[in-house]
């Protein structure tokens, strides 16, 4: 089984966590000066990248937190977990395989 | 008593007598569910009787007062003596004006004790967690999983853990646990 590293919790089985879609999405501060597309790109277009993915993670099993993860898309694995608000980690320097 | 209110007082009569990880159904409790920001927290458990764990996954008992982190805001509060709107009454006046929320849970779930030398090894029938010592010690607790059901999981001595589950799944926790242990028989 898969293990992820809750921020709180430390290492846990994969089947207390739900996935939670691309992280460090911002909700737009004016919605009505944005133009459609702009609109559809915030609600629906993901970067979908081949490789390391920032994303979010909620351990609902658990202590029922969000917080953000790189995983990478290709080998499933998690590089980091960090706490929401916490900038994404600089992992240029890491191994990520 | 009815088995709709108490849905584990016919299984626990029949409960197959194995001292290896012997099964029961605990007696109903106070249960409320305390969440506040920090400078609720220090106050409430000082009303409560048991002081509110700061370190993650972690319980502290004193006397018949239970205290147990389930998140960075959120604790579970089990008392086995007090009347919900009493215990409520007591805290409520402490945290008077701080940002906090506490709500009686005492209906939605029900305790189960799982004691013995193969207590670790059932349970681990259907749960994922490394239930070592080292891993998982006394005076721990956590929500996960048991089979296809949540579960809250206080480890209270080496050999003796405490289940915390929503009512309408105890007669399923309880039966997978009794199918577990059958091979101990
Ligand atoms: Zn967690």
């Amino acid at each position: 089984m898969l293990i992820i590293s809750c921020p709180w919790c430390g290492e846990r089985p994969e089947i207390e966590f739900v996935y939670g879609g691309e992280a460090h999405i911002a909700r737009p501060a004016d919605p009505s000066a944005l133009s459609d597309q702009e609109w559809a790109d915030f609600l629906y277009n993901r970067t979908n990248p081949k490789g390391t993915h920032a994303e979010r993670w909620r351990h609902i099993h658990g202590c029922g937190r969000f917080f953000n993860a790189v995983r990478d898309t290709v080998s499933d694995f998690f590089v980091a977990t960090y706490k929401p608000g916490e900038p994404r980690p600089d992992l240029s320097q890491d191994d990520a395989k | 008593m009815s088995d709709l209110l108490f849905p584990l007082t016919a299984l626990a009569a029949t409960a197959s007598d194995l001292p290896a990880a012997r099964l029961s159904a605990l007696p109903p409790a106070t249960r409320l569910v305390f969440r506040g920001r920090e400078s609720a927290v220090g106050p409430a458990g000082i009303a409560f009787g048991a002081e509110l764990p700061r370190q993650a996954c972690r319980f502290k008992r004193s006397g018949d007062r239970l205290a147990a982190w389930l998140g960075p805001d959120e604790w579970l509060l089990i008392a086995e003596d007090a009347d919900p709107a009493a215990l409520i009454a007591e805290i409520e006046p402490a945290v008077f004006g701080l940002p906090h929320a506490l709500v009686d849970v005492s209906s939605r779930s029900l305790g189960i004790a799982l004691e013995g030398p193969r207590a670790a090894y059932v349970l681990n029938q259907g749960c994922p967690l490394d239930l070592s010592e080292a891993a998982f010690p006394v005076g721990m607790v956590t929500r996960t999983v048991f089979g296809k059901a949540e579960i809250v999981l206080l480890r209270e001595t080496p050999e003796r853990f405490r289940l915390d589950v929503w009512r309408s799944f105890a007669p399923y926790v309880w039966g997978l646990l009794e199918e577990a242990r059958r091979e101990l028989a």
